[in-house]
This record gives structure tokens, sequence and C-alpha cells, in this order.
């Protein structure tokens, strides 16, 4: 198996005339982490999106932890995981539901003890049995975090993984990401917030208009 | 690497999960029945009180019922996939999509089935049927006939779950591959309510059969391509 985490090869996203990703080449080394920069629009949600197999490219080759994201997306899938603007959680169910959902698709060996210390570590254990309809965007977002944690991926993928959160949820998501990846997880990291995010990854992609350029 | 679960056991946990939204809300489920008995008591309504001919025309109101409801009820199955793109959610976990093709279409089916159920009094009350002739037939003519409304329903509520009329596009493309379906369970169920003589519910229950057959083998296969974006 490739030593990169990530490896795109020339690829290209299209959505109808437009072209969010426009032959992007780069890689990432495994255990290393990205931060992905750009304005709105510049297509750091739609490669977040490829890289998590959400998405495919319409050209090129995108290779994850050496599987290629398309043809390979089956044996792929368990190792990454995406926290992305969509919380992927279903509305009337509670937060220990969601989670214990996620677990049991999963296959985790105990997954009501799992779901209990994950909301203990986000702090939703007192919110465990509310709908998530009921939640605020911050506390959506720490169980989608909850859920990411829960699958232990290889490589994580965040995109804007501080909006929405209290200067507490902010640094505890600091944290998170420090452990992550001092377990030897690849976290790529798409922000606005280019200070933090430049102290928590080793490497920079700047987009524009789905291009590799330079940072300003 | 393959999901840790098996196909069945995703689909039981789809399935289980699509029943827990509905218990917890009982939105779904509450509609249906007012909208489905509503429909009921129109139709009579519109046909006048000669019992006659009420009794006569029971079965294709009890099945034109179910088939209105059902557009409301497999809209509603996926809007809650489509919500925070559940849908996509459950791909990335992951989970097999065909595991979750069989587990919204038995959440269909047994929520239309349940439905069904509560409709058959408001039939005998509304146009005086006998539901004891064949019971055991009756409840198999039901089950086929939901289920076959949701193989296709469930495919195509999914392919028009993000479209923009989606309300109006559902019942476009289901309605006309629904006919036959519609005109053997219908022809069955007359057959419940009424005397056989020319035993002919057994051919009805073959082409139920046969249309269950083909649109969950169909759906089983192009699932995972509507499932999943390009």
């Amino acid at each position: 198996m490739s030593a990169l985490a990530v490896e795109a090869i020339d690829i290209s996203k299209r959505f109808g005339a437009r072209w969010a990703i426009s032959r992007l080449s780069f890689s990432l080394e495994q255990g290393r982490s990205l931060l992905l920069t750009g304005h709105n629009g510049s297509g750091k949600t739609t490669l977040l999106r490829i890289i998590s197999t959400a998405a495919f490219p319409t050209a090129g080759t995108l290779k994850v932890l050496g599987f290629d994201s398309k043809k390979q997306r089956d044996s792929l899938r368990p190792s990454v995981a995406l926290v992305s603007h969509a919380s992927f959680h279903y509305e009337d169910l509670t937060a220990a539901q969601n989670l214990l959902l996620s677990a049991k698709f999963l296959g985790v060996k105990d997954p009501a003890a799992t779901v209990k210390e994950l909301l203990e570590r986000m702090g939703l254990a007192a919110r465990a049995d509310s709908a998530v309809r009921q939640f605020s965007a911050g506390m959506r977002k720490r169980l989608a975090i909850a859920r990411l944690l829960m699958k232990a991926p290889k490589v994580a993928l965040l995109d804007e993984p501080f909006g929405e959160l209290d200067p507490a949820g902010i640094l505890q998501m600091e944290q998170l990401i420090r452990s992550l990846q001092a377990q030897g997880t690849s976290v790529v990291l798409a922000t606005h917030l280019i200070e933090q995010g430049l102290t928590l990854t080793q490497e920079r992609l700047h987009l524009e208009a789905g291009r590799k350029v330079s940072p300003s | 690497m393959t999901p840790k679960i098996s196909l069945l056991a995703a689909a039981w946990l789809v399935l289980k999960k699509d029943w827990q939204i509905e218990w917890r809300t009982r939105a779904r489920l509450t509609a249906l029945i007012f909208f489905s008995g509503a429909t009921l008591l129109l139709f009579s309504f519109a046909m006048g009180p000669d019992v006659t001919s009420l009794r006569a025309h029971a079965h294709g109101y009890l099945w034109l019922g179910l088939l209105f409801a059902s557009v409301l009820s497999l809209g509603e199955s996926f809007r809650i996939e489509s919500e925070n793109q559940a849908l996509t959610g459950l791909v990335l976990t992951p989970v097999e999509p065909r595991a979750i093709f069989i587990g919204k279409v038995l959440g269909n089916a047994s929520m239309l089935f349940v439905l069904s159920l509560v409709l058959l009094p408001i039939t005998v009350g509304l146009y005086d049927v006998t539901l004891t002739r064949v019971p055991h037939l009756l409840l198999l003519v039901l089950f086929l006939g939901v289920l076959g409304i949701s193989a296709p329903g469930t495919v195509y509520s999914a392919i028009s779950a993000n479209a923009r009329a989606r309300d109006v596009m559902l019942p476009l493309l289901l309605f006309p591959v629904l006919v036959p379906l519609l005109l053997a369970a219908a022809s069955a169920t007359k057959l419940t309510f009424q005397p056989d003589p020319q035993d002919q519910l057994g051919s009805w229950l073959k082409l139920l059969i046969a249309f269950d057959l083909i649109y969950l083998s169909v759906g089983f296969l192009v699932f995972p391509k509507i499932a999943e974006e390009d």
C-alpha cells in the first residue's frame, strides 16, 4: 500500500457547465495534515467530498490510502470520515440514537458504552436523549465530530470545523485534531481561520476557482 | 475491506431506523390514515347511496386510497433521507446501498400494510363488503400489493427526492409503472370480497408476485447508482 494518504493526479470535477475543480494535482503523506484554503466557491468543499467518496472526479485519478476513490470505494470508506456542512444526522432521532445507529453499522463491539463515552467526551451527555432537531448548530457539529471519532479514520476530512463553535468548543476542536494527529490520522482541514489552521497542519493547498495557486 | 455487517443486518437496521423515527413523531402514519380515510369517504359520497354499486367497486376505491397515500408516504420516506444529507451519511458510514434499498422498501411496505389494515374496517363501514370470506388471502393480496407499490416507489422517490418539483415528479414517474399492479391488486381483492366461481384469484396472485420480483430485482440493481453522486 502507498505511503500517501491522498494522491490527486490531474483531477477535475464538473457540475453542469461549471468546473468546480480543474486539473488539480497534489499529494499528502500518511500522518501529515493539510490545510485547505480559498475563498467561498473555490472548490474546498467539493474536494473534501471527492476525497470522502461522497462524489467522484469527472476526470483524473484520486487515490486515498492507495485505493482508487471510485473503483475501490468500498475498501476505502471505512478508513475515511467527513465532517461537513451537512451533519448527516436524522433530525427526529436523538443524539444517542443517531450515534448508536452508526455504531451498529460500523460493527462496534459495545455500541451503547461507546456512544455514552463519546457523548460525554463531546459534552453532549446531558442532551443524549434530545432529538437532533432541538440542537443548536454548535451541538450538531459536536455530534458530527463524535461520529467521526467513532469511526477512528485514517484520513479525517474537516470542513470548517470551527464554524458555529463557541470559544471553549474551538479549543476542544483543536485538541481533538491534535489527538487525531497523534494517533497517525491525516487531517485535511478546510477553514477560513488560516492562522489557526496553519498551527494545526504541516502542508497547505490554496484553491482559486478549483485550481491550485500560491497563497497571496 | 467491506462493511462489517451483512447486507440483511444492515437492511434490518435501516428498517428499524425508519420505524424508530415514525414512532418518535407518529406524523406519517397519522397523516396517511386521515388522508386515505378521507379519500375513501369522498369516493363513497361521489358514488351516491347505492349500496350495490358501492360494494361492487369497493376493491378499486381501497387500492386508489392506498395508491394516493403511498405517494405521500414514499415522499416522506426520502425527505428524512435528504434532510442533512442523511442518505449520503449512510453510504459513507459505509452502508451497502442495496441494504438501504431493501430496508427502505420493507419500511415503506410495512407502513402501507399497517395503513391497509386500518383501512379495511373503514371499507366495511363505507362500502358494506365482507372481509371474512378468505381473510388470509386478502392479507396476502394486500401484502403483495403494497410491496409492489414500494419497490418501484422507493426507486422513484429516491430519484425525485432532490428534484425541484419532487411532489409532482413522484406520481408522474410512479403511476404509469403501477398500472399492471393496480389492476392485479384490485382484481385479486375483488375476488376476496366476492365469490370466485372461475378460480381466477391464483392468476392475479401470480401476476402480483411476478411484478414484485421484477421491480425488487430492478431496484436492487439500480439503487446504488441512484444513492451515490457521480
